[in-house]
């Protein structure tokens, strides 16, 4: 006899999780599928988690979760070959509460969040594959599982089944994504001793830092590295779009080595034993390829329904919100009885109505242009490392002279006009 | 000097639990003999689970992250994409 709940929620991230917690929470009979041995065993993230959108599911969570390092300083630098323009804030406010943010690593934190749903009254099932949604009359009525009779039932069903969302697929919630709708991110974590981190990142104990690395690290294609402390190790990792890879037939993990072998990177990794290598797609299309998320009988929240912000790296802040906002909304249409898409659809209005929704729409733009215009990261980072140095290097040369340098340095006056036009552009897309 | 220099190098550190059988199909070798002169997904995979092997790809599942980029960077759609059956496959320890 096939097993029946009010909801299955497939894949135990922090979108899957935090939908299960706040249903469970108030009573709802739920199911958390993952397909892991244990959650968090397929997921992958630089490692950044905001307090904010934890704190509205499990306030004060950072008592008890197990973190990494709360972020006090944030740096971000415009690399080239072998120079760098750092810019950063350092706010010792980030270091006390509320907090901002932590470094996590996500093997252990998924796996004692969904303990905590678990807690709640959720079930918790590892090691099994959602393989399709079961569709009777136009309806999602449940998940087809890869155990033996595995089809189970549902008033509702979550996809919190990641990027790659083949059920939304299944669906036709969206089609196949397309090479620049994904950037591919590969990462190592290094082990570093504690003193050593603090020494050359410039910490106290429990406290933590925080590099975007723009320009060189990617070998000028559209993408970011980043370097982040946590406890007794460092993440390393570089992320580009699909599509950037294949047109500059890069290989990933050459990319990574690139990066750990740069002049401006690897005195901070001196020393470090890698201990795992890790690679995973991040969602980047933005607010142009978020899929249908509301059906008959279906949700769709997290990186499946391309919730993340590129620009500001925030992603798993997203997929809590909208695990929390899927969960609200099953909650009110359970008390009505009615889980059709005109009742579901509230979730797309909430989603779009929060910051998650205005955020994406705010950068709309933004990745695609970064894209179709490659000369910020291929010729403008260089041109600021070159006028930063001019400006700086004492030889003689008097302020003025160098300043001449500098604009001479822009180019012809077409080319002035150019970069003045492409500023514009650029601001256009950001503001 | 840094260690895990080379892909089989970084590959060593990773936990996997292999199913018996793949995960990842190439519909037709033809297609990457003839239509894919580049065989990307040869360059792209961070795992260099693609290897061409003058006819054909060979492909070893046993080393793949999951991360889908072959499924939707293939430029003829020749790659059938699953997961793996559940349980099977990467195991991420830390990050």
């Amino acid at each position: 006899m096939p097993e029946k709940f009010d909801c299955i929620v497939v894949g135990a991230g922090p979108a899957g999780t935090a939908c299960a917690y706040e249903l469970a929470k108030a009573g709802v009979n739920v199911l958390l599928l993952e397909r892991g041995e244990y959650p968090g065993a397929k997921n992958v993230m630089g490692g950044v988690l905001y307090r904010k959108m934890m704190e509205d599911i499990i306030p004060e969570f950072y008592k008890e979760a197990p973190l990494e390092r709360p972020i006090v300083e944030q740096r971000f630098m415009m690399m080239d070959k072998e120079s760098a323009v750092t810019f950063s804030y350092k706010g010792l406010e980030w270091g006390r509460e509320p907090y901002n943010n932590f470094t996590v690593l996500r093997a252990k934190f998924d796996q004692w969040f969904a303990e905590k749903a678990v807690e709640q009254g959720a079930l918790l099932v590892c090691e099994t594959v959602a393989v399709e949604c079961i569709v009777e009359n136009g309806r999602v009525v449940g998940v087809r599982t890869d155990r033996p009779d595995g089809d189970i039932y549902a008033d509702v069903v979550v996809l919190a089944d990641g990027v790659n969302s083949l059920l939304a697929k299944q669906l036709g919630f969206h089609r196949e994504w397309r090479p620049d709708e994904v950037a591919l991110a590969t990462m190592e974590i290094l082990k570093l001793d504690k003193n050593v981190i603090e020494d050359r990142f410039n910490l106290e104990a429990n406290q933590g830092c925080t590099i975007e690395i723009f320009g060189d690290a990617t070998k000028g294609i559209l993408g970011t590295g980043f370097l982040y402390t946590n406890k007794d190790t460092l993440s390393i990792g570089v992320g580009t779009l699909l599509s950037g890879l294949i047109k500059h037939k890069i290989k990933p993990y050459e990319l990574l080595e690139y990066v750990k072998n740069h002049p401006m990177i690897r005195p901070y990794i001196q020393g470090s034993e890698p201990v795992e290598y890790l690679a995973h797609l991040i969602p980047e299309g933005g607010y142009h390829s978020i899929p249908k998320v509301a059906g008959n009988g279906v949700l769709v929240v997290g990186d499946a329904a391309q919730l993340v912000n590129a620009i500001h790296r925030e992603g798993s802040n997203m997929a809590m919100t909208s695990g929390r906002l899927a969960a609200e909304t099953i909650i009110m249409a359970k008390e009505q009885k009615d889980f059709s898409e005109s009742m579901l659809d509230q979730y797309r209005m909430k989603l779009m109505e929060s910051f998650i929704g205005q955020d994406l729409k705010k950068y709309k733009d933004a990745t695609h242009h970064f894209e179709s215009f490659p000369q910020y990261f291929e010729q403008y980072i260089p041109m600021l490392n070159r006028a930063t140095s001019q400006m700086f290097t004492v030889d003689g040369a008097s302020k003025w002279e160098k300043q001449k340098k500098i604009w001479r340095d822009l180019g012809s006056t077409k080319q002035k006009f150019k970069l003045a036009r492409d500023m514009m552009k650029a601001w256009k897309v950001m503001k | 000097m840094m260690k895990a220099q080379t892909i089989e190098e970084k590959q060593y550190l990773v936990r996997f639990n292999a199913d018996t059988k793949s995960h990842l199909h190439v519909l037709d070798d033809n297609i990457c003999l003839t239509k894919c002169p580049d065989k990307i997904c040869t360059i792209f995979c961070p795992a260099a689970v693609y290897k061409w092997e003058e006819v054909r790809m060979h492909v070893g599942y046993e080393g793949c992250h999951e991360c889908g980029s072959c499924r939707i960077g293939c430029p003829h759609e020749n790659i059938r994409w699953e997961y793996p059956r559940g349980g099977h496959g990467i195991v991420f320890r830390l990050g």
